[in-house]
């Protein structure tokens, strides 16, 4: 039996909300699936086991905030993987119907073309996208069609059809489920004690009658007295408040990463001039022959110079840990985002030197959208081995940046801008960027911040490196 | 098209990116990217959406001309000849 807790997703997070679980008890699940989404002070987080088992119980609520380490949830090793038949003498309990492939939401995948907003929003209003009709450019389903399809609050909470397709995949006898609507018993409140994880009539009286210890009070009461209206808000309601209290939470948060890497980081700066024009060149002839949708931008160029020089510069990749430097098994690189309202969260994208250039532009796309509208996950949040802010977007020269510990390094690029530029004795006017690098200075001397500099600059001079 | 539906086709793929804006308070021959403070996916997710909804593609020489509300809208007429 392992418990699953609540985890650190950063230096900055003291505590978490469960906003959503994303299994139910019955399920069986691997190490690495997603279980629960939770909100931190900075983002909405989808979260990954780390064991695999059976979901036994879930210990915590809804929308109740705990500390770091709290357990939230029982996973019982499985006996038996459900998915192979027992060979054995043991005949194995007919299972009514075999459960689809546990996904988080239910309904037709929506099309990839959708915004992540009006994906998140569907989602958040129990709106099935596939049944939308669009009135955006080319029968796109847009927010607005969302919001048109979200069945109305009262009577319906909106979340009735989500759990309704969630309860028809859990295993169930079939005298449980005739026995739980019965006694108007939600089969997924119910801790299963079946063989195979499923729902057996004993365990829908437990329920029933409130003896199940490892359900949370709310879920064992609402089992009890049955699928009348939860009092609780809608969720429209519910995550607005919660992004106003991310608003203030937020701002702890980077007080108490940034002063952390101030009072323990003694940061060294180096600051290097790099031509962008052969870079630009390059990136204009690819771009002509690409489809709008794949274009490449001159971020995702600057990114990539990044991660290949970590991975030329090891000693900038990593953690400075316990009184000592940690290599990164791997470039993550936590690519710096400014959230609309005011914020900033640096998720990692993973492996990141070994992306080709159109891999790591679609990769990074889609984690501006998942920090600014929809939800990261938690490894990204939690594996960045060096950081690289892109703050030349807002107008600036240059950002000398303050590394998120336990990194060692930050590279920070300005504005790509015109100005007058010597090469090979002439002056002429060149597209330049100013790209700085703060670093650890327990964990590397200049020469090394350097050498990592040169790099950068080697690559953005030589595109087709990259 | 009419100015007034490719005004509204411009807005509407400003919202999609930006789905918070306050379009009214952004003058038409402003820089929308610093109002609205689009960084360059936003602009590019932008230039996509508008690509496809005035079904011609808009090239990065073009970029200029479709940073305001007016320039994007004088775009998209001129394109329809």
């Amino acid at each position: 039996m392992a418990e699953f807790r609540m985890p650190s997703l950063g230096a900055d997070m003291e505590t978490g909300t469960i906003t959503e679980w994303l299994v139910k008890p019955g399920d069986t699940i691997a190490k690495g699936d997603p279980i629960a989404v939770i909100d931190t002070d900075k983002a909405t987080i989808e979260v990954e086991s780390f064991h695999s088992g059976v979901v036994t119980g879930l210990l915590v609520g809804l929308d109740q905030r705990v500390p770091v380490g709290t357990p939230l949830a029982v996973i019982t090793e499985a006996a038996q993987p459900p998915s192979r038949t027992e060979p054995g003498p043991i005949a194995t309990p007919p299972t009514p119907e075999a459960p689809p492939p546990a996904t988080p939401s239910a309904g037709v995948p929506p099309s990839p073309v959708l915004s992540p907003l009006v994906r998140h929003l569907a989602a958040e209003q129990g709106v099935d996208l596939a049944a939308v009709p669009g009135t955006g450019p080319g029968g796109k389903v847009t927010r607005a069609d969302v919001i048109r399809a979200t069945p109305p609050a009262q009577g319906h909470p909106p979340r009735d059809g989500r759990e309704a397709a969630l309860a028809a995949r859990l295993k169930a006898s079939p005298l449980a489920r005739r026995l739980a609507s019965e006694l108007g018993v939600d089969l997924a409140t119910v801790t299963p004690t079946g063989r195979t994880g499923a729902i057996r009539a004993q365990d829908v009286r437990h329920a029933a009658t409130g003896r199940t210890g490892t359900i949370h009070s709310q879920d064992v009461r609402r089992a009890a007295t049955g699928p009348t209206p939860e009092p609780r808000p809608s969720p429209p309601d519910a995550a607005e408040r919660r992004n106003g209290a991310r608003q203030a939470t937020m701002r702890q948060a980077i007080a108490r990463a940034m002063s952390r890497s101030k009072r323990e980081i003694p940061h060294y700066y180096l600051t290097q001039t790099t031509d962008m024009s052969t870079a630009l060149a390059w990136l204009r002839d690819r771009n002509r022959d690409l489809p709008v949708s794949r274009r490449i931008l001159p971020a995702a160029v600057l990114l990539k110079a990044t991660a290949l020089a970590a991975s030329e510069v090891p000693e900038l990749n990593g953690f400075w840990t316990d009184d000592r430097f940690v290599p990164g098994e791997a470039v993550h690189l936590g690519v710096a985002i400014s959230l609309r309202g005011g914020g900033l969260i640096a998720p990692a994208l993973h492996d990141a030197a070994r992306l080709g250039l159109a891999d790591l532009m679609a990769g990074m796309k889609d984690l501006v959208l998942r920090a600014r509208g929809g939800r990261l996950r938690g490894t990204e949040m939690t594996e960045a081995t060096i950081t690289a802010t892109n703050l030349g977007e807002q107008g600036v020269e240059s950002v000398h940046g303050v590394i998120y510990p336990p990194q060692v390094a930050l590279a920070g690029f300005g504005r790509i801008t015109e100005r007058p530029w010597a090469v090979n004795g002439l002056l002429g006017v060149r597209p330049l960027v100013t790209v700085t690098l703060a670093a650890d200075h327990r964990a590397t001397d200049g020469y090394t911040g350097a050498r990592f500099l040169t790099a950068v600059d080697r690559l953005l001079n030589h595109p087709e490196e990259l | 098209m009419t100015p007034q539906q490719a005004m509204e086709m411009v807005q509407d793929a400003l919202l999609q990116v930006a789905p918070e804006a306050d379009l009214q308070a952004v003058p038409p021959d402003a820089d929308f990217r610093d109002l609205l403070e689009l960084d360059s996916l936003d602009f590019l997710a932008y230039v996509e959406i508008l690509s496809e909804a005035g079904g011609r593609r808009i090239e990065e020489d073009d970029y200029p001309k479709v940073t305001t509300m007016a320039g994007a809208t004088a775009f998209i007429i001129a394109d329809r000849g």
